[in-house]
């Protein structure tokens, strides 16, 4: 060899977990086992990241099996969140199956005494001539408990097989036929079952818990300051013993929620950290709008309630099922809770429903972990009730904007001024320091842990996220304002303020064309540079029919953003019917996420996401008194039925040069300011405030013709 | 105070030692191991536990088990005999047509009851049908195209 050989950059997952074993298992049966650190969260990652496993390692689906994340044998790849599975696992899972490969061609090569390159790797099978092996066969002889090796390409080369294919999601076969897959059908030898006797209101202390109408029942209380539940062998008593728990328990209780009917107020009333976005200077004189958009606090709302399951063992380890979306942060912090060092901890993922933010997983997973202590070497498999899912999981902040921009002649944006106040969109486990698991804050030694954080700028943002329009506009100044006191947990839903801001931009720019007597999409395009920017919205509008008259009574509204500036292109028209109420009939949805590896899984997540998107802006917002929260039923906080859901069609605008970018909230923004744009277009008035209910619009209405 | 309570479920009689205000949900998979239909509320407000009893359509989350006595539950493991699929869960693979999975049993014995009832309805029949079902990732419209798939598939067997 002459030159020096040619070294690859690892991608960042795996030159973080570069030891090839921790993502592959290789079985003399010819299955292979892939490990990654991104988890199922319902949104199919699992079968997209299969697609790329398969290709690279040259061998078909159904000899492949993705194993559930663990924090002692696979790969730490944080979390599954902000839309950056594929692109950040992507290119990892790729490049160790790449590397498994090579090593399995090497073997084979050295064996038949030729060179690498004469080989090939199909179905599982590596030949060269008439000669073949296969993974199976060398599955003993090649050792994968080494580093990932700089000098092996990140792909092999091969032409995709499954990449690009709608290849049906893997754990579906299961779910359909009712199978047990999700960890509340989790059943370990010796398992027992837990409840927590959550307090009436977020503020509540506990003054006296008496457990004398539970004697004749086989279940043990366990109490840690205001932490309490019940722990027994039977479910069905377990459960009847903590209401009887509950109504018998003395609580301390204070006013301490804002005025629900008044959170803007709230909000904007500090102490805050501003976030200097874009600092601007002075605007230029002209013509000016401005106007304020709301939004209230919103709830993951999950099907099912939030489950943990906790073993401590004989040994004094402690081994914890979770369906967190970050294992080794949740490990992490029952550390830091428990003083306990976290090689001691194992946490196995499982799947639970979907998962749409930082939702009460961990927090159950911690109550497994509290109530297990009285009952060591017994799994206790702990469920939260529907009331404690809907009124005690983070919710989605409420956020305020005011908007305001100075145009020219023309109607084009001269200058541009945003602020945006909200809560912090994190309080994940290990934020600001603090373990942020819930029943932390309620033990005997309570933490107390600060306002909800923002992931920086540079990782998204979180007040912020999408708060800079993607359009071209000159003079702009951008701040954001947290709120740094807040009796209210908030963490991160479904593209945390991407939406509010999307919403806020979205409908702003609405009201300037309008302003202007300009088409919607004509004053997008005349502020829109960036060349797949305007294919997406163009494509969104001609799917539509943008343009073409809609009936009596109807309207058209089109939204449209770059997730996180950086992510994916969405575009959604939406044609809404005022007659009675507001219905939204359809959703015409295109979409660039760069390379596609599953179509339809692409297509799942933008339906879904604009379905949800859809319940926020029509119906949702969590409810309360000055102490208590009070929309803890589906009747309380209701979502969208089958009945409103609109129709949705999603157009793929095809990139297959770019890397994938993430699909999961990319619609959330653009299809709640597409619908509010249709109301508008429908009923002549613009309803600024979330929900968009009838009865906003009435309001909007009545203040109009005031 | 625990007593004893028969009934049938998906085709087998079937005895159960329990409490009489038990859930029917609870015995089904505590009792008798049927994971598939899944607890989502506890007030029948979601159909997540949605199983066919006596022919109806009732939230098994809901129903205490004394209700439940010599009738006949058929959960979504019983839609079909064996390891066979219903034309309901054949066309929910066939359109993907689920995200997370969890309301999906509850959706899937909505429809198939809907399908004995009707076995070809139209588009708003199967939107009533299922309008008491929540779900929260937004397949409805994609299960709205498997229900009315598996009706016409049904009628063409």
């Amino acid at each position: 060899m002459t030159a020096e050989q040619q070294t690859y950059r690892l991608p960042d997952d795996l030159a973080a977990n570069p030891v090839l074993s921790r993502w592959v298992t290789v079985h003399a049966d010819g299955t292979i086992d892939v490990r990654v650190g991104k988890v199922e969260l319902g949104q199919g990652i699992l079968t997209a990241l299969s697609q790329l496993a398969a290709d690279e390692l040259g061998i078909d689906l159904d000899r492949l099996r993705m194993v559930p994340a663990n924090t002692r044998y696979g790969p730490d790849e944080g979390l599954t969140a902000g839309s950056l599975s594929l692109t950040r696992a992507g290119p990892s899972v790729r490049a160790a199956c790449a590397q498994v490969r090579a090593r399995f061609v090497a073997e084979a090569a050295r064996r038949w005494g030729v060179g690498a390159e004469e080989l090939t790797v199909r179905r599982g099978s590596i030949r060269a001539g008439d000669r073949v092996t296969s993974y199976g066969e060398l599955a003993g002889a090649v050792d994968l408990d080494v580093p990932a090796d700089p000098r092996v390409p990140p792909a092999s080369g091969d032409g995709p097989v499954f990449v690009g294919t709608n290849s049906p999601r893997l754990d579906l076969p299961d779910k359909i036929a009712g199978r047990p897959r999700f960890i509340h059908d989790l059943r370990l030898p010796g398992q027992l079952f837990g409840r927590v006797l959550r307090p009436p209101s977020p503020g509540a202390t506990l003054r006296g818990l008496d457990a004398s109408r539970l004697e004749d029942l086989d279940v043990d209380v366990v109490r840690d300051g205001s932490f309490a539940g019940v722990v027994g062998p039977d479910e069905a008593e377990v459960m009847r013993a903590v209401a009887t728990l509950g109504d018998t328990t003395v609580w301390d209780e204070h006013d301490g929620l804002p005025d629900e009917d008044d959170l803007p107020a709230f909000l904007r009333t500090g102490p805050h950290e501003d976030i200097e976005v874009v600092a601007g200077g002075p605007a230029p004189a002209g013509p000016s709008l401005r106007a304020t958009y709301n939004r209230p606090f919103i709830a993951h709302a999950s099907m099912a309630p939030s489950c943990g399951v906790a073993r401590w063992n004989e040994d004094g380890t402690l081994s914890v099922w979770s369906h967190s979306q970050g294992i080794h942060n949740l490990r992490a912090a029952i550390a830091l809770l428990l003083e306990m060092d976290e090689d001691r901890i194992e946490i196995e993922h499982a799947e639970s429903a979907g998962c749409y933010g930082h939702n009460a997983a961990d927090d159950a997973a911690f109550d497994a972990v509290l109530l297990a202590r009285s009952v060591p070497g017994h799994p206790v498999h702990v469920q939260w009730s529907r009331p404690d899912e809907l009124a005690w999981s983070p919710f989605g902040s409420a956020m305020s904007v005011d908007v305001a921009a100075t145009v020219d002649e023309s109607g084009a944006v001269r200058s541009w001024e945003y602020d945006v106040w909200s809560q912090g969109h994190t309080s994940r486990p290990g934020y600001a320091g603090v373990p942020g698991l819930l029943a932390g804050a309620y033990l005997d030694r309570p933490w107390r842990y600060p306002a909800p954080a923002d992931p920086p700028l540079a990782a998204g943002a979180g007040s912020v996220r999408n708060a800079v329009p993607i359009y071209d506009l000159p003079h702009r100044r951008i701040t954001g304002h947290r709120l740094l006191e807040t009796p209210i947990r908030s963490s991160a839903v479904r593209s945390l303020g991407a939406f509010m801001n999307v919403f806020a931009i979205e409908s702003f720019m609405n009201e300037l064309a309008l302003s202007a007597g300009i088409d919607p999409l004509t004053y997008r395009l005349m502020h829109l540079t960036d060349a797949r920017g305007r294919k997406v919205l163009e494509a969104a509008a001609k799917a539509a029919g943008w343009g073409t008259p809609v009936a009596e009574g109807a309207g058209r509204g089109i939204g449209f953003a770059r997730y996180k500036d950086k992510g994916a292109y969405c575009a959604v028209v939406a044609d809404v019917e005022a007659e009675h109420d507001i219905r939204v009939r359809r959703l015409t949805i295109a979409v660039d996420v760069g390379l596609v590896v599953n179509p339809d899984g692409v297509r799942n997540q933008i339906e879904g996401g604009a379905t949800q998107a859809a319940s926020w802006t029509l119906k949702e917002r969590v409810r309360f008194d000055r102490r208590r929260i009070t929309s803890d039923t589906w009747e309380t906080y209701p979502i969208l039925r089958f009945s409103e859901a609109p129709e949705i069609s999603v157009e793929l605008v095809e990139n297959p040069g770019t890397p994938s970018l993430g699909a999961g909230e990319a619609a959330q923004g653009p299809a709640a300011a597409a619908i509010a744009n249709a109301v508008t277009a429908a009923v002549g008035v613009r309803v600024r405030d979330l929900p968009i209910t009838t009865e906003a619009i009435v309001a909007a209405i009545e203040s109009s013709e005031d | 105070m625990k007593q004893t309570f028969e009934l049938i479920v998906n085709g087998s009689r079937v005895r159960v030692e329990t409490h009489p205000d038990t859930s029917l949900l609870h015995v089904l998979r505590e009792e008798l191991d049927l994971k598939g239909a899944r607890f989502g509320c506890g007030i029948g407000l979601c159909g997540a536990c949605f199983v066919r009893l006596d022919g109806q359509v009732v939230a098994s989350c809901d129903t205490p088990i004394w209700s439940a006595e010599d009738k006949v539950v058929v959960t979504v493991e019983g839609l079909a005999p064996g390891d066979e699929l219903h034309p309901v869960q054949r066309a929910f693979l066939d359109e993907q047509a689920a995200q997370c999975g969890y309301c999906i049993s509850g959706i899937m014995v909505s429809a198939a009851t809907l399908l004995e009832q009707n076995p070809d309805p139209d588009e708003q029949a199967v939107i009533e049908a299922l309008d008491r079902n929540l779900c929260r990732c937004g397949v409805q419209r994609r299960a709205v195209r498997a229900v009315l798939a598996a009706g016409s598939a049904e009628v063409t067997e």
